[in-house]
């Protein structure tokens, strides 16, 4: 349940966004989370309900941004790579550049 | 264009006063990113466009974890598991074997109790426990916390024996400079595919009980190719710290990253 430490670290941010920014809450709340960033979506909404009790993200909308991306080392084929494992589609070649899906961000926020 | 040397003769020339630097404040500019202003909406609410890394704090301290190591040329090394595969036998294995011959100290994470490190103190070596109560993994300030209680001579090794749990701590750098996973015969050979994220960010895979594997149904080559499926560049060493075959490779592997550390400092 390392999604309870991502939720809870992103409320700290917005509660300190808030305050920096003398803001009332959050209104709407944008993240980006890579496919393979080891971040199980079902287990980020059921820690996300119960952390942001009581917080400036209470009633703050979240939009998650999912995607990922690999390009083959051997013959630079760029494709969407699901797993860790994958093999490059067009040359089965294993070593890959993992161009998009690691990233655990906070995009934007709107405050009110 | 001056006829001279070709130099661009109409540029602005600028001549500044320049002031005695201002010491910085290092805790101000590592925990405060670089934001663009806020952008205004209507009935005051505004948009702010962060960009920021959700463990950012996470990776800061654990950098922060990491040049210190460097600075005191200290070998760390995060060992990470599922329960049960002999995270803490191994290192009682390694204690025993080079405790006079290395200076080691060790970070025990555990949900609750002592035990483990109750285990590793009766070797010598410096040990913290630390407790995470419901917490999956370590994080960097946990690392921090328990380094500044440890006071690490240089030139030393630290173990930080990581939660057994093979999926949050892969999420977290703590600072260390080689991750080490550990698997033994008696779990399944496709573990690097159910935990791709784990083996992954590791460089160096231990298999632990190969005493048994006459006993096992267990595919060792399996269990290698899957490995390097998920990181091509993962290297494999097979031991048992029962009947201690195989860990002199270990040794050597923990000498020779010492000496890279070395050259890296």
């Amino acid at each position: 349940m390392h999604e309870l430490s991502i939720v809870m670290s992103i409320v700290e941010t917005a509660e300190e966004k808030v305050k920096e920014h003398h803001a009332q809450t959050v209104e709407s709340i944008d993240l980006i989370i890579g496919d393979l960033a080891g971040v199980d979506s079902h287990a980020l909404d059921f820690a996300w309900e119960a952390a942001v009790k009581n917080t400036v993200l209470q009633t703050a909308k979240e939009k998650i941004i999912h995607g990922s991306a690999a390009r083959c080392i051997e013959c630079d084929c760029e494709f969407q790579i699901k797993e860790l494992f994958d093999v490059c589609p067009l040359c089965g070649e294993p070593l890959l550049q993992i161009i998009q899906g690691k990233e655990l961000q906070i995009k934007s926020m709107i405050l009110n | 264009m001056c006829a001279t040397c070709g130099c661009d003769s109409d540029a602005k020339v600028s001549i500044h006063r320049v002031e005695k630097p201002q010491p910085l404040n290092i805790d101000t500019l590592l925990l405060t990113p670089i934001e663009p202003a806020p952008t205004p909406l209507p009935n005051g609410r505004k948009q702010i466009d962060l960009e920021q890394d959700i463990l950012l704090k996470n990776n800061l301290l654990a950098e922060r974890n990491r040049g210190y190591f460097l600075a005191k040329n200290i070998l760390a090394i995060n060992l990470v598991s599922s329960p049960g595969s002999g995270k803490t036998a191994l290192l009682e294995r390694t204690l025993n074997d080079l405790i006079g011959k290395e200076s080691i100290y060790v970070i025990e994470g555990d949900q609750q109790t002592s035990n483990d490190a109750d285990r590793i103190a009766s070797s010598g070596a410096p040990v913290v426990q630390i407790n995470t109560g419901k917490g999956c993994h370590l994080d960097s300030q946990m690392i921090s916390e328990a380094v500044n209680q440890l006071n690490i001579q240089n030139e030393s090794i630290l173990f930080i024996e990581n939660i057994g749990n093979l999926v949050c701590p892969a999420m977290f750098d703590l600072g260390e400079q080689k991750r080490v996973v550990v698997i033994s015969v008696t779990e399944g050979e496709d573990k690097p595919l159910k935990y791709p994220d784990m083996f992954q960010s590791s460089q160096l895979c231990i298999i632990n009980k190969i005493d048994l594997l006459p006993y096992l149904k267990f595919d060792l080559e399996a269990l290698k190719s899957y490995g390097r499926k998920v990181n091509p560049s993962i290297e494999f060493m097979e031991l048992s710290c029962t009947t201690g075959e195989g860990v002199t490779q270990w040794y050597t592997w923990l000498e020779n990253q010492k000496h890279r550390n070395l050259q890296f400092a």
